[in-house]
């Protein structure tokens, strides 16, 4: 077991505490079987070394994971860059935090934080650039999409340091409220995903059953990028519920 | 945010990704930091095939670096130059942008960056 980066700084008021869900990500992409996949799947040769972003990062627990684990992960001598995009100021804070702090206990595995952007989804990327993209996203079905509080939408961390308690629930809204069927925001990022990742690049999103996974896997096999192109297989599960997986994590590649 | 990130962002509004004008960004009155990092030829070789090499030159001057070769140097070039192999390795590995702007060249909104986060959030009739 890997250990998990420590978290004790991060304002829990108004940034995703990690849950079960961040720990399934850690846990997936740690598993013996997404390992093997991702050393055969970004073979070491002197080959580029990879981007990895995580869109939503929040505490930066599993950023820092896998920025901090990168050899034991993908495999030891692949190099790593890794970028964080958070429409939360304060989950920008934290996560840079976070991961810095992980990479500086573990150098001799660790790979290279470039830091985090604060941004909507990936606007600010230039496409094609992505070979790992690790999404939790807001998945929990709401009637409404949350906005970002207004009188934050322009300022910085240094203008703005204390929130109000309406404020601090909107931002946290933001970390799960996912509109209709919880989908709203993650069919956004799989529909960007021709776009966002590169030619060899894999993407590992989060769903959980009132996603409606499998029609979620099947569309994206036979529609995304005009069908036929996208693999979408599930690659961890945890908390069965009536027979149900209640979260999983689902892997999405070229074939 | 380390320099190197210029190299994977844009501008974000939507009618500026098409124009060659919106990357790389511009970087106004910037405040700099530099962390120590271990010298790795081999890494930076690896790594500057899948940069964007004129996108990087011209990240190098405005941000008052040295100026780089019009063509990425190959391995056996970088560990026979020290001197472009330093200014790749400072440039790409160890400077920070903590403070400035972020100004795109096509319709000219600026990003603010404070303590080292770039806000790319538009006012909403930007979007």
């Amino acid at each position: 077991m890997l250990p998990t980066p420590s978290t004790t700084h991060v304002p829990y008021s108004r940034v995703y505490e990690p849950a079960e869900d961040s720990f399934l990500l850690v846990d997936t992409l740690s598993s013996p079987s997404e390992t093997t996949f991702l050393s055969t799947h970004f073979p070491f040769s002197s080959s580029p070394p990879l981007l990895l972003l995580e869109i939503g990062p929040g505490s930066g627990v599993v950023l820092a994971f896998l920025t901090a684990h990168s050899s034991t992960i993908f495999s030891p001598q692949k190099q790593i860059f890794s970028l964080g995009i958070d429409i939360n100021q304060f989950a920008c804070t934290s996560t840079n935090q976070t991961v810095q702090l992980a990479t500086s206990e573990h150098s001799l595995t660790s790979g290279h934080f470039l830091g985090t952007v604060q941004g909507d989804l990936t606007c600010s990327l230039r496409n094609n650039q992505v070979d790992v993209l690790v999404f939790n996203p807001p998945y929990v079905p709401t009637e409404e999409m949350p906005c970002l509080p207004l009188n934050l939408e322009q300022k910085s961390l240094s203008q703005k340091t204390t929130t109000t308690f309406e404020q601090d629930s909107a931002l946290l809204a933001l970390s799960y409220a996912g509109g209709k069927d919880g989908m709203e925001t993650t069919n956004k990022v799989i529909d960007s995903l021709p776009e966002l990742l590169s030619e060899r690049g894999v993407a590992y999103i989060l769903l959980c059953a009132g996603n409606k996974p499998e029609e979620v896997k099947m569309r994206i096999r036979d529609s995304l990028g005009g069908g036929g192109i996208w693999s979408a297989e599930t690659v961890g599960t945890s908390g069965r519920q009536a027979g149900w997986e209640k979260l999983q994590i689902v892997r999405i590649w070229r074939e | 945010m380390k320099v190197l990130t210029l190299n994977f962002l844009t501008c974000a509004a939507r009618s500026c990704k098409q124009s060659s004008d919106s990357f790389p960004l511009h970087p106004k009155e910037a405040e700099l930091a530099s962390d120590d990092v271990e010298l790795n030829p081999q890494l930076l070789s690896n790594l500057l095939p899948r940069l964007d090499w004129n996108a990087l030159r011209t990240t190098s001057t405005e941000l008052g670096f040295p100026a780089l070769p019009e063509q990425p140097p190959t391995l056996e070039e970088l560990e026979s130059d020290e001197k472009t192999l330093k200014d790749l390795h400072s440039l790409l590995m160890e400077t920070n942008l903590m403070e400035g702007k972020l100004v795109c060249g096509h319709c000219g909104h600026e990003y603010a960056v404070k303590e080292g986060i770039a806000n790319f959030l538009l006012p909403s009739h930007l979007v």
